[in-house]
């Protein structure tokens, strides 16, 4: 797209050339001038402090003494730490099931909220709802929704017979975890499915037509229309996901701050725990740097996912 | 369309959707949306219900149904508004959640004006950048910007969370806006380029009335990011009246073993609200923003 910039000047031939070569010069300077705020911001909050936790990473400094460079020692000090290998296990397990039943009924209720129905807008507005509130807000209420004694899920399944006492969401650690992933797919829902419904809504109709006329059934228009057409979207609404999900401190450390002995501690959680209740910066660090490589691979696999979309639509390879 | 991934294999071979009969459009699609609907509403009705219930009746499930309230009460938020510091943490998101926003929209007008019109040699490497910036996310950088805001410092005031929000709306709100800018037509600022005018006037006399719609976008998801922001909070501030609602209803509301379970719900609620009437008055935007920033 760089060959759309100013194509003003053929109209006047006479003196184009100079006028060209001034306005380059001075749209070099004059970007640097407009790029210059948020260059600050970005480097001095965003770049200096990425750089310095990982330095952190490799020093044993402490809130309030200011750390030595120690090498790898945080590293290896985690190497052999069960509670970090655990919180690893959680992660991956918490971002993996939670993505994939977060695309699936996501992708489940953008099919259903594509369909013709009354009241579209407002069912895809409130919808949403639970991506725009507060995390930690909606948090305390599945807090209060898991409490051991007076959970009403719990109520209401004793009023159907199905369980005889209370269950114990947050007691035990399978539940637990199962409970911290339900709440998180709760609140990831909403964001797949109201992006991959912006995804559908751009696939055109005829191409359904051209698929049912061809006397592809609803399962095949859905196999080789819809979802080849919607795989770029795919993969980058996945990403972000996985991203959030991967990194998510707020529902964790509302519901349970890593409890039932360590059962459902995040990398992230284990991170700030170590860090600052416990003092260690340089070993939350340490961990915090651990997930740099997780992340890496999800953003490359979005940059491949982005990839896709060229040749799909016919484009440039 | 019928397309619903559920669909039974033959039965809607022929048709397109408007075919299918009502019976079967009851189980396909509203059936599974009455389901949804329900499982995402109801925290937020059991988050009300709880807000005005007398304490009685909060524990009692012998004598009440607890899916209704008999004697509905405001003391929890009388409790709230009056004992506690929650309006000066409601004050508090205020200030903090419009200052980053206002911020973060003037540095990111004018990058993604940069980026996307000034076309300087560099600008898409720029445009990489910052959408790589997107993807850091707080959990890796709230160790060493709690260090940095400690030794600037800011450790426990408003300017801690206004300087650090920026990070991940800046990156957001350039990205849409660059998308935005990339809709309006080139020829308009040629014309106003031939006839004299600078970059500046540029910008503000017709780029800027031109993306209103995406100003607005940026601007509600900004602030929204901002309100319900919540690690840096945590970390980077101690007194409770610097607290903003998201860290002050978790740490000041949740004291020793008894929970105050129709406070911490009318905490929770109040604290939704502007969000959610912000968001209700933009949807529109909302989504756009929403799904602009992942389209590309």
């Amino acid at each position: 797209m760089n060959e759309a910039a100013p194509m003003t000047l053929p109209a006047a031939p006479i003196d184009s050339r100079g006028i060209l070569a001034r306005l380059r010069e001075s749209r070099l300077l004059l970007g640097m001038v407009f790029l210059f705020p948020a260059a600050v911001i970005l480097l001095v909050f965003l770049t200096y402090p990425l750089g310095l936790g990982i330095w952190l990473g490799f020093t044993d400094t402490q809130i309030g003494r200011p750390g030595i460079f120690i090498g790898l020692e945080n590293y290896e000090d985690l190497w052999t730490d069960s509670v970090f290998w655990l919180a690893v296990f959680n992660t991956i397990l918490y971002t993996v099931v939670a993505s994939v039943v977060k695309f699936a009924l996501g992708l489940w209720l953008a099919l259903i909220l594509n369909e013709r129905l009354p009241f579209k807008a407002f069912f895809r507005a409130i919808v949403l709802l639970p991506w725009v509130v507060p995390t930690v807000l909606s948090a305390i209420a599945f807090w209060w929704i898991y409490d051991a004694q007076f959970s009403i899920v719990s109520w209401s399944l004793i009023r159907l017979g199905i369980i005889d006492r209370p269950i114990n969401f947050l007691g035990d650690p399978t539940l637990a975890r199962a409970s911290v992933i339900a709440a998180n797919i709760w609140r990831g829902i909403p964001f797949v499915a109201i992006t991959l419904l912006a995804g559908l809504q751009t696939i055109s109709p005829s191409l359904y037509e051209a698929a049912t006329l061809d006397g592809a059934n609803g399962w095949q228009r859905f196999r080789h229309v819809t979802l080849p057409m919607l795989t770029p979207i795919i993969a980058v609404v996945m990403t972000f996901s996985v991203l959030f999900t991967f990194t998510d401190f707020q529902l964790i450390y509302v519901l349970t701050r890593g409890g039932p002995v360590n059962a459902t501690h995040l990398m992230a959680t284990l991170s700030f725990q170590r860090a600052i209740p416990g003092g260690h910066l340089g070993e939350g660090a340490a961990i915090a740097v651990a997930m740099i490589p997780f992340l890496l691979a999800a953003i490359l696999f979005s940059y491949f996912g982005m990839q896709r979309r060229r040749w799909q639509q016919g484009g440039r390879d | 369309m019928a397309n619903a991934a559920s669909t039974s294999l033959r039965a809607d071979e022929g048709g397109m959707g408007y075919l299918t009969s009502l019976p079967r459009r009851l189980v396909v699609v509203y059936l599974p949306l009455a389901v949804f609907v329900f499982v995402l509403l109801f925290p937020f009705y059991w988050m009300t219900i709880t807000a005005i219930k007398p304490n009685d009746e909060l524990t009692d499930y012998k004598h009440f149904s607890p899916l209704w309230v008999v004697k509905p009460t405001l003391q929890h938020v009388r409790y709230l508004l009056f004992e506690t510091s929650y309006p000066s943490w409601l004050w508090n998101t205020m200030y903090i959640a419009v200052a980053a926003t206002v911020i973060s929209i003037v540095v990111s007008v004018l990058a993604a004006y940069a980026i996307e019109r000034l076309r300087f040699s560099g600008s898409r490497y720029v445009g990489l950048a910052i959408f790589l910036a997107y993807l850091v996310p707080p959990s890796i950088l709230f160790i060493p910007l709690a260090l940095m805001v400690f030794k600037l410092g800011l450790y426990d005031s408003k300017w801690a969370l206004i300087l650090t929000y920026p990070t991940f709306l800046v990156p957001f709100c350039t990205w849409l806006l660059m998308g935005y800018f990339r809709s309006i037509p080139y020829e308009l600022e040629e014309c106003a380029l031939i006839d004299g005018a600078s970059r500046w006037q540029i910008l503000a006399r017709i780029i800027l009335p031109l993306s209103v719609p995406g100003l607005i976008s940026a601007g509600i998801f900004a602030f929204t990011l901002s309100w319900n922001e919540f690690i840096y909070a945590l970390t980077f501030i101690q007194s409770s009246e610097n607290k903003t609602v998201p860290v002050g209803v978790l740490t000041e509301l949740v004291r020793s073993d008894i929970y105050e379970w129709g406070a911490l719900m009318a905490g929770a609620l109040f604290g939704s609200l502007p969000v959610v009437i912000l968001y209700s008055f933009f949807v529109d935007y909302y989504v756009s923003s929403m799904t602009g920033a992942v389209k590309e």
